[in-house]
């Protein structure tokens, strides 16, 4: 359960987000709104990489400014552009790297790594070098590097804009198997289209939260 | 894409032999290698390097990529000391350059850079009482390694920008759009890496499993403190 209470967010004397206030307990939340309307900012303050210059952010009654290490442990952040989250040479190495803390053991590690690789159509690319990955295999191995440490929520900031139709369903796919609680922000208004709840942001307020396809018809209608 | 090659899996005795005491051995090579001064032992510090490639048995595009480099490097450096130094000095030089490089790539083809970095922070780990914080290091060795391919590959992109703007030549259309991305992808490797938990100190991990509780309302709006410091 991710809970805004009444959250603002300014740099210097331009506000980004305005009193915002969320309970989002379900299973799988859409944000949507133009370029600066404040979205990438309220899903940055569910793992505490952006701090609230006012109000609160609480991810199952913990608060990320306060408990940051507790909250990231229990939280996945699947970034746009998967080649800044890949930070070891191999995939498998890249998957490892996530385990370094929870799996004493190398070999261990390893096989673990080859199986959640394996778990989300990267099957056989342990060794395989991660940046001559294509776009979308990239994103896969950003997404399994998070997966490996099997948090609570997943929170992905766009991250289909870079894939390709095929790869953008697969991803798609993916997330809708996950039992993790999906904050996914989005200009890809088709891969909500089966979420539990839509929020559309703009200026920094709220200006529709409601089921998927009203909630698009608004921020169509707020475009047109 | 990355010059000095990357991890290329096998089974020879070089790839088997852990990482810890082969980066060790690499360390006491080069040592030597920058000590011995002259020709025949350097000669032969070559052949050990050569020696080593025949054991690993990397795939040959690999060692090409690697033999192309040394040999750009060994006529520029060898023939501009010849010419300011003479004949034998310029050989040491060389050679001395060849050893080290080869062997050096050597280690970097056999060793996955998960078992350097782990290596690192064991080999480390005795200095922990001192306040150093071996995973720290061990991290930087690994994307210290990992950067040579992330900047190859931003200024590919962005050279190729400029010459489709037709700024081919020009430095400023290279420097200033590199170092903007180089500065942007450093961004976002901080913000994946704490996304990560890296930074996360184990303290932090161990003191947070006592005060999950809801903090109460006594801390006030416009709470900027850095993440572990209400403890």
């Amino acid at each position: 359960m991710i809970t805004y209470e009444s959250v603002g967010h300014r740099y210097d004397d331009r506000t980004v987000l305005d009193d915002v206030t969320l309970a989002l307990p379900e299973h799988r939340v859409g944000l949507v709104g133009a370029n600066g309307s404040g979205k990438s900012t309220l899903a940055r303050m569910v793992n505490g990489l952006v701090r609230p210059t006012s109000g609160r952010v609480l991810v199952d009654g913990l608060d990320p400014t306060e408990q940051g290490a507790a909250v990231r442990r229990r939280v996945g952040f699947v970034f746009t552009n998967p080649d800044s989250q890949i930070v070891m040479p191999t995939a498998g190495e890249d998957v490892a790297f996530s385990l370094r803390r929870t799996v004493r053991n190398r070999a261990d590690r390893a096989a673990r790594a080859a199986e959640v690789l394996a778990a989300h159509g990267l099957e056989g690319y342990a060794d395989h070098p991660a940046h001559q990955l294509s776009g979308g295999q990239k994103q896969l191995l950003a997404l399994c590097g998070m997966l490996a440490l099997d948090p609570d929520v997943l929170v992905c900031d766009e991250p289909t804009t870079l894939l390709d139709l095929r790869n953008t369903r697969r991803f798609a796919e993916i997330l809708r198997g996950l039992r993790q609680q999906v904050l996914v922000v989005t200009h890809d208004l088709d891969l909500l289209a089966d979420f539990d709840r839509v929020v559309v942001l703009d200026g920094g307020k709220v200006v529709a939260d409601d089921a998927p396809a009203p909630a698009i018809r608004h921020y169509r209608d707020l475009v047109a | 894409m990355n010059p000095l090659g990357l991890y290329a899996p096998g089974t020879s005795p070089l790839h088997r032999t852990p990482a810890g005491p082969k980066l060790l051995g690499l360390m006491v090579f080069v040592t030597v290698v920058v000590i011995l001064g002259t020709v025949p032992w350097l000669a032969g510090a070559c052949g050990v390097a050569a020696l080593g490639y025949l054991v690993a048995r990397p795939p040959w595009t690999r060692v090409w990529q690697v033999l192309r480099l040394l040999i750009v490097l060994a006529v520029l450096v060898g023939g501009l000391q010849l010419w300011l130094v003479g004949l034998e000095p310029a050989l040491v030089t060389v050679l001395r350059l060849v050893a080290a490089l080869a062997a050096a790539n050597l280690f970097t083809l056999t060793t996955r850079i998960d078992a350097v970095v782990a290596a690192v922070e064991h080999g480390l780990g005795p200095l922990r009482r001192f306040g150093v914080r071996p995973e720290q290091l061990g991290l930087l060795v690994g994307l210290t390694v990992q950067a040579v391919g992330t900047l190859a590959a931003i200024a590919g992109s962005v050279r190729e920008a400029a010459v489709a703007r037709g700024a081919g030549r020009s430095p400023t259309a290279f420097a200033v759009p590199f170092v903007v991305r180089t500065l942007r992808h450093a961004d976002e490797l901080g913000e994946a890496l704490a996304a990560r938990g890296i930074g996360d100190t184990a303290n932090d991990a161990d003191g947070d499993s006592g005060d999950t509780g809801d903090t109460g309302d006594t801390d006030g709006p416009a709470d900027h403190r850095a993440p572990g410091a209400a403890r």
